[in-house]
């Protein structure tokens, strides 16, 4: 739903400056990861900068990196949207429970994922298992927003098609697809983004990206010249795909004329294809559910009670709680200002500060944990690996998350109730509080716990950042998967499930509730 | 009183503050050391529980590799929140040495290791040893068919057959040797024919589970992999055997695990009360008991009867101080191995 614009008056101004400072002060905390990358290339001089960058080394990298995605987001995009068809829009049987389950892999880490698959088949490796295992992992990224879309579709639109002579197949080539292309560049760039960062998936079934890479060169030189450059062409990757996803999207707009709303569309009936049309649904849910369950279940079996340690497992669990939470609060304060601006003062300045909000948030975390380590073993070492580097980490990269929560609510807590209650003599600042951010705090739960599922199955800025005898449910079982203990990792494994199956959950329902039922 | 957006954020924030507070005492905790660590996790577990069963002092572990942690002290300098630094393998004291970043190994300690298992300056002491093995598939390789050398594995009929783990100290560790024995052109043309010929793995275990599984013929790591996995369930380890390559060859090195006091540290006396009880009998014993699989180092200490016995290895002479990681990881990149 969307709220007119608030023209700021001359009262309000006073009260958009500071938030602009606040605002402000965050873009310009999320410049740092970036600022640091040119400061390292300067530094290191252009000679050894092209020497590091122009190698055969990152001329595989790169090859890899850029299979992996041309590979993966089409079959991502091809499934998600069959998935979200055959459950939206058909009288496929079981379309709810289908629809869950399409949804829930987002509850298992995608590291996870390739564990289940390599102890079941220990030959995995290279471009294919890769792309399989991230399909399966990431395409509840595309699933969600798509079907969202699918179910908000005015389906006067298709009738008009239909009536104008297209049949069922053009009907959703020429009417149905072009509406869904928001939420399917959406979803991804999401994917895209997570593929260039993710280190365990690939690490397991061994294949080389520029975060593996990365790690490597970390574990054998620290935070090496050779670091910091691959970690600059990946960040020139990700500004890559962002610009690419600006030109795929393009400014068309959609529209529809007159009032009411739109009526639900009907359901499509298979017929005799509802025989081949379960198969997608069930095949898709033994790869991507099936897989890891069967997998963790067998590796608890054999452990038996003796993995269950209570005083490693506990102590892990509850320092992933604790850092979860506090860095859910953090990033989602952070956020406020900015989400705040964006929804009541919107302009050329909002923009600029909220691309920067975004940006970091499309770094891979071992970039921003590399900059984080660097500048402060050399210019700030009182922060040096202490629990704040680490959740400002958290912060920087999970900030858009928060963002997105906070936005749709404070976009529904409507401005004209915020002026009655400063004509009713409240303060602007006691009229937001008391007013707007009470209206919001349902939108501020839901970021929080957006964040916090981001941060339990975060690893990499864990693993470089954490203070001494921090042991985190990830950062344990990796440990463990890295000696090949798979049966003593289960247990840490299924943990990070069950903290994120309530966290999907809300997913789940909030893409429901913003499609309006 | 009503319920206000602000009530809900403190008292999420306190419920924060109070689940992170204990924690952040626990890992600053005044009284006990702190040790980087990258020696196997369960090994340093088990000395760090049995020294403090002993002494009463806390030992707080962080996880990591050999270079990456000599390099972070390097750069953490006299501000290194580190006490000891324990490794798998030797360049990293080296490393750490130059820098003059290490207190002097205090005299008892030292006199419970032979000269060959220690640094000729003092600065840090051997904890453990492991040695170089082609661990290689039975069910295919004669013992004819094995490599004599390290060196052959250059050879073009070895191509797209053996495998390592290069981003691993171990192996960078085994690189540094040759280099020292051969020379930097021997090196730099053997890791290019390597980077032709050689599939490549995250950790000598991943690397022994390849050669287990038929992927490639043979791989070089260290000989404990293999023992291990014998000892627990043979899952990963049932087809491989292991050629130890003798003869002086750089593929019979044997790398030295290395501990050392970081001058910077707050806690002199406890970190190297802390050397002190894994060199000597109680440290070592874990070792010859326990499940690692590494060879003891004290003067008379028995490795795991299992073992083929040090004294057979015959490892080619080579002073562990001399060797360099920073040329090593330079000639691997330059390579594009890493």
């Amino acid at each position: 739903m969307r709220m007119p614009q608030l023209t700021a008056a001359p009262r309000g101004r006073v009260r958009h400056a500071s938030v602009v400072a606040l605002a402000s002060i965050v873009a310009l905390l999320s410049l740092v990861p970036l600022g640091f990358i040119v400061w390292i290339t300067i530094d290191t001089g252009w000679a050894e900068v092209i020497a590091l960058i122009f190698r055969n080394r990152v001329g595989e990298l790169l090859v890899n990196t850029v299979l992996l995605e041309i590979c993966t987001i089409p079959l991502c995009i091809l499934l998600a949207v069959s998935l979200a068809w055959l459950t939206e829009r058909t009288n496929i049987p079981g379309a709810r429970l289908w629809s869950w389950l399409a949804a829930a892999p987002l509850a298992v880490p995608a590291f996870v994922h390739s564990y289940a698959w390599v102890s079941l088949v220990p030959g995995m490796r290279g471009l294919w298992s890769g792309v399989l295992v991230s399909v399966l992992a990431y395409y509840p990224f595309l699933y969600l927003p798509v079907a969202a879309a699918l179910r908000r579709l005015d389906p006067a639109i298709e009738d008009a098609a239909a009536s104008l002579g297209l049949g069922p197949w053009r009907v959703f080539f020429r009417a149905i697809l072009p509406q869904l292309r928001l939420a399917i560049c959406g979803g991804s760039l999401l994917i895209g983004l997570h593929l260039l960062a993710e280190y365990g998936l690939y690490v397991m079934i061994r294949f080389d990206t520029f975060s593996t890479a990365i790690v490597d060169q970390f574990q054998s030189a620290y935070n090496s010249p050779a670091a910091n450059m691959l970690g600059g062409v990946l960040v020139f990757c990700c500004l890559l795909l962002l610009g690419i996803e600006v030109l795929v999207r393009g400014n068309e707009r959609y529209a529809r004329i007159g009032s009411g709303a739109a009526r639900p569309a009907d359901r499509r009936r298979l017929g005799w294809f509802v025989g081949p049309a379960v198969v997608l649904p069930v095949v898709t849910a033994v790869l991507a559910l099936g897989i890891p369950f069967v997998t963790l279940a067998r590796w608890l079996y054999l452990g038996g009670t003796d993995i269950w340690r209570i005083d490693t497992v506990g102590s892990a669990l509850l320092q992933t709680i604790a850092l979860a939470i506090a860095g859910g609060l953090l990033a989602t304060i952070a956020a406020t200002p900015m989400a705040w601006l964006s929804v009541r003062a919107p302009g050329r300045l909002q923009r600029v500060l909220e691309a920067c909000h975004y940006y970091v948030g499309s770094l891979p975390g071992v970039v921003v944990a590399l900059a984080l380590v660097s500048i402060t073993v050399r210019l700030i070492l009182p922060l040096y690996q202490t629990f704040a580097t680490l959740l400002l980490a958290y912060v920087l990269l999970f900030l858009p998350r928060a963002m997105v929560g906070l936005r749709a609510s404070i976009a529904q807590a409507p401005v004209e109730l915020e002026r009655a209650a400063m004509a009713l003599g409240r303060t602007p600042a006691q009229a937001v509080r008391q007013i707007t951010m009470r209206l919001a705090a349902p939108g501020f739960a839901a970021s929080v716990a957006l964040v916090a599922l981001g941060i339990t199955n975060e690893l990499t800025a864990t693993l470089m950042l954490s203070p001494n005898g921090t042991e985190t449910l990830a950062t344990k079982f990796w440990s463990l998967t890295s000696e090949i203990d798979y049966v003593s990792a289960a247990p840490y494994a299924f943990m990070m499930v069950v903290l994120s199956l309530p966290l999907t959950l809300l997913l789940y329902v909030q893409s429901k509730r913003t499609a309006g039922q | 009183m009503t319920f206000s957006f602000s009530h809900l954020t403190s008292a999420l924030a306190l419920a924060a503050g109070l689940a992170v507070a204990p924690m952040m005492a626990n890992a600053a905790d005044a009284e006990g050391i702190v040790v980087y660590n990258a020696q196997h996790e369960a090994l340093t577990r088990a000395w760090a529980d049995g020294f403090t069963k002993e002494t009463g002092i806390n030992v707080t572990i962080r996880n990591g590799s050999d270079m990456q942690f000599a390099n972070q002290i390097v750069q953490e300098g006299a501000a290194s929140p580190a006490d000891v630094y324990l490794t798998e393998n030797s360049p990293g004291m080296a490393l750490v040495g130059a820098n003059k970043l290490f207190a002097p190994v205090d005299a008892a300690t030292l006199a419970q290791v032979p000269e060959t298992f220690k640094a000729a300056d003092g600065n840090w002491v051997g904890v453990a040893a492991r040695s170089t093995v082609f661990a290689y598939d039975k069910t295919k390789l004669k013992e004819a068919d094995l490599p004599k050398s390290m060196l052959d594995l250059a050879d073009a009929k070895w191509k797209g057959r053996w495998g390592a783990s290069p981003a691993g100290a171990d192996f960078q560790a085994i690189v540094s040797a040759l280099l020292e024995l051969k020379g930097e052109d021997a090196t730099r043309a053997w890791l290019k024919a390597m980077k032709e010929n050689a599939s490549f793995y995250k950790g000598n275990s991943v690397a022994m589970k390849a050669v287990n599984a038929g992927e490639v013929e043979g791989a070089v790591i260290y000989h404990y992999y293999w023992f291990g996995d014998q000892a627990k369930t043979g899952e990963n380890s049932k087809n491989v055997g292991l050629h130890y390559f003798k003869n002086q060859d750089p593929g019979a090195f044997v790398s030295i695990s290395g501990g050392g006091v970081l001058a910077s540290s707050q806690h002199q006396k406890e970190a190297q009360a802390f050397l002190k009880w894994i060199t000597g009998k109680g440290g070592q014993a874990v070792l010859r008991d326990g499940d690692s699989y590494e060879y003891a180092v004290g003067n008379g200490a028995a490795s795991n009867p299992k073992l083929v016995p040090l004294s057979d290895l015959q490892a080619p002479k080579v002073e562990p101080s001399k060797l360099n990681s920073k040329k090593v990881t330079d000639l691997m990149t330059e390579a594009g191995l890493i």
